[in-house]
């Protein structure tokens, strides 16, 4: 929100003016019924493991975070390509694997990667897309730019924040919207619906269309009841559905109906035990065959976990490159990737200085952030990556930008990112906003809402 | 529609309807004991057996003081049947259902379990729950009403709510009337007295059907009350009125005109109705309040099984079609 200087960006300057003017007491009480709307409205999430708190309000700061126009055009074309690029290197991955003979990328760490499927080899998702929802996460660097931070290809989830967040903003706040120019995220879900409709297989006029929830008692279940109830879809856990004459069916009331296209927002491990996990209990027996023949629609595709692997990830610019012929618009981060004898040892050399993370972990589990790590941590790290240096990369502790935050009666300075999301159909859509994840406890660069992250309204101005 | 999600509309109602008629029935027996000369035994026990629990009761307390009996049917969550355990399950099942029901309704549950979450931190410093938090579950009960009569869709998920509320209604109603005309009846040296009338006006307070009772028929008489209470057509908690709309919602949730059944619900809810329709007060006393009762409630049951199986528990395999004797196929 402000420059080096202290200043705020141009950008900002109006949203600026208008909290200053508000004053402090009144701020403060738009904070707290923010808070209290959302728990009236039972907004909370599941922390694992903590079986007395099982339900938790996601933290929220009135504060608006601004991201500029211009930068925001950048972002939009950065996005684009990048999942554009993206798709084409899973396809080409499951079928032809030409990237692999030609050397851009080495074999071993391909097949290697544990997201890879090897029960996805040949299919044909329908109209070659595989990543349908991407949700990539982004920072701002010390420099001023953004970063792509890491791709999320598999069930991105935040989406309902983003929309909630602003709902609540709009109910509390109302004022502060006046000549703001905001850009909207609300029609996000009628988006995702004709996505959905677009992937339907040949020839089915209106499509059923289902979201599988792993239930309840998953961490995103709001989630997954809000974009169901907002798209009017089903939504459905494993046990609804049936594999029966080649077709996917869902018990209903009046006996069984076709589903056409599932948007599953359950892992590929769980997705079907006939092909993936014997043990898993949450999704349907024979789903894999049904979806080889062409009969449903899954969203994302099986198997595109191989593209947002860690380590995959330090190639995205050459896979660019690659199949697109033109430069990254959007950076990635510098990334050293353990699995490279040279770059092992400048990791193992300078632990107390990078962020480490394992390839195939998300929510914040599984990393060493270098600078606020004790001995102990970096020794059990080295140890790990010695171990397995397939399973490490490491990147420079980036300077994320800070923005303000109401921290009881006044404001602090919080590290940030930015997760947008992406839509892939028959077009390429990029949700102007996303999700401002805040580390909430103070000098912490870790956002996730599992590990104590909260969130705020994203504007993306449209001048 | 989904069947879970139909199974989880019918639970979450039947549950918030299960806590306000808990909530009512307590609250009615704390203000009547105050009514009751010094000496005079209070009830306590009776109100166990409207939930049928009283063997659970008796394996957690030794004595049905009012104390005890209000814990165990409003915070102990050991009960399921508790007004604790209930409001939780409802939640639970409106949680099932978040992307069916309106926002109005699940901000209403929520609250409600907010209300019940708050008593049952008080009391577990010691406060016994007061004749507001009582009547605070029961308006917590009508405002998630209103908002589902309000904002959502009259469809079939509406049915089966209402499907759901009324069974439950019907089956408390008969229950609360069976214990307390089984208690009152025999008390021969109270009638006549004022006490006679006052605990006959706590029946009624019990289904909340004191006021418009008193518009009927003026005279508290127990014979007009059970009448009121079973055969009323327009009292929204006489049984009569609760089957003949529960079984207004299950015709619409098929399609099949009332009359005749498509399924094994419908059957079993056209009988109940059917015995309902004609049937007159007279009749029922002198075959025995209880026995009609008891036989309602079996009937009630038998309607509940046969929801689950005709709509929400669906087998893997489709039926083989099933032809009747003898005709061929």
């Amino acid at each position: 929100m402000f420059n080096a200087d202290g200043k705020p960006r141009p950008s900002a300057r109006l949203l600026f003016e208008r909290i200053a003017s508000v004053g402090d007491d009144e701020i403060r009480r738009y904070q707290q019924s923010a808070e209290q709307l959302l728990f009236r409205m039972g907004i909370t999430f599941n922390v694992y493991g903590d079986e007395a708190g099982t339900e938790k309000i996601f933290p929220f700061d009135i504060i608006p975070r601004i991201v500029a126009a211009d930068e925001w055009a950048q972002i939009d074309l950065g996005l684009r390509q990048r999942v554009h690029a993206l798709n084409l290197f899973i396809d080409d991955i499951y079928h032809e694997q030409r990237i692999l003979k030609d050397g851009v990328i080495p074999t071993d760490l391909v097949l290697s990667a544990k997201s890879f499927r090897r029960a996805c080899i040949g299919l044909r998702p329908p109209k070659g897309t595989w990543c349908h929802i991407t949700g990539t996460d982004l920072i701002r660097h010390g420099d001023g730019k953004f970063y792509v931070l890491e791709d999320n290809l598999r069930c991105p989830s935040g989406v309902s924040y983003v929309l909630q967040n602003r709902e609540i903003m709009k109910r509390t706040f109302p004022q502060i919207f006046d000549h703001s120019n905001v850009r909207p995220v609300g029609d996000y879900p009628s988006h995702l619906l004709e996505t959905l409709h677009d992937i339907a297989p040949m020839g089915i006029p209106s499509p059923t269309v289902a979201l599988l929830t792993p239930g309840i008692y998953n961490s995103a279940y709001f989630e997954h009841a809000f974009l169901a109830k907002f798209m009017g879809v089903e939504l459905v856990e494993g046990r609804d559905l049936v594999v029966m004459n080649g077709y996917v069916m869902m018990r209903t009331t009046k006996g069984f109906e076709r589903v056409d296209v599932i948007y599953r927002r359950i892992d590929d491990d769980f997705l079907d035990p006939l092909t993936f996990r014997p043990d898993s209990m949450l999704g349907l027996p024979g789903l894999m065959d049904v979806y080889r023949a062409g009969r449903v629609a899954l969203a994302n595709a099986p198997g595109t976990g191989v593209a947002d692997d860690k380590v995959i990830y330090a190639y995205v610019p050459k896979i660019i490159k690659y199949y697109l012929g033109e430069d990254q618009i959007l950076p990635n981060v510098p990334t050293y990737v353990c699995w490279d004898d040279n770059e092992r040892q400048y990791v193992l050399d300078n632990l107390d200085k990078l962020v480490v993370k394992a390839a195939n972990e998300s929510g914040g589990y599984g990393m060493l952030v270098g600078p606020h790590s004790t001995a102990e941590q970096r020794e059990k790290f080295k140890y790990a990556i010695n171990a397995d240096p397939r399973n490490y990369i490491a990147q420079p502790t980036l300077a994320l930008s800070r923005v303000p935050v109401i921290v009881e009666d006044h404001f602090e300075g919080r590290h940030v990112d930015l997760r947008p999301y992406v839509l892939y159909g028959k077009d390429i859509f990029v949700l102007p906003g996303g999700l401002t994840r805040v580390a909430l406890r103070k000098g912490s660069l870790v956002v996730n809402s599992s590990q104590g992250g909260g969130s705020k309204d994203t504007w993306v101005l449209s001048c | 529609m989904l069947s879970r999600l139909a199974d989880s509309l019918y639970w979450m109602s039947r549950y918030v309807e299960r806590a306000e008629n808990v909530a009512r029935f307590i609250d009615v027996n704390s203000w009547l004991s105050l009514d009751l000369p010094t000496g005079y035994h209070e009830q306590w026990s009776p109100l166990i057996s409207t939930t049928g629990d009283d063997a659970l009761f008796a394996q957690h307390y030794d004595e049905p003081s009012k104390r005890n009996v209000t814990h165990f049917l409003t915070f102990d969550t050991r009960n399921p049947n508790s007004i604790f355990s209930a409001i939780t399950a409802a939640r639970e099942n409106a949680r099932l259902a978040r992307q069916y029901i309106t926002l109005e309704m699940w901000e209403q549950i929520n609250r409600f379990y907010f209300v019940i979450q708050n008593g049952s931190r008080f009391a577990a410093r010691g406060f016994d729950p007061s004749a507001d938090f009582f009547s605070e579950v029961t308006t917590a009960s009508h405002l998630f009403l209103g908002t589902l009569y309000a904002t959502m869709s009259h469809n079939e998920g509406w049915h089966f709510c209402r499907l759901g509320r009324l069974i439950e209604r019907a089956d408390k109603t008969s229950r609360i009337l069976d214990t307390k005309y089984y208690l009152l009846l025999p008390s021969v040296a109270a009638v006549g007295t004022p006490y006679d009338d006052i605990m006959w006006a706590a029946v009624l307070r019990s289904t909340s059907a004191f006021e418009m009772y008193r518009k009927r028929y003026q005279q508290i008489s127990p014979d007009r009350i059970v009448e009121f209470l079973v055969l009323d057509r327009e009292f929204p908690r006489a049984i009569h009125y609760c089957v003949t709309s529960a079984q207004e919602s299950l015709h619409t949730i098929t399609g099949s005109p009332v009359g005749t059944f498509a399924n094994s619900a419908e059957q079993q809810m056209g009988r109940v109705c059917a015995d309902l329709n004609y049937i007159q007060v007279r009749e029922i006393i002198n075959r025995g309040l209880h026995e009609f009762l008891d036989s309602v409630q079996v009937r009630l049951n038998l309607v509940g099984d046969a929801v689950h199986h005709s709509f929400f528990a669906l087998q893997h395999v489709p039926a083989v079609p099933q032809y009747q004797s003898g005709r061929q196929a």
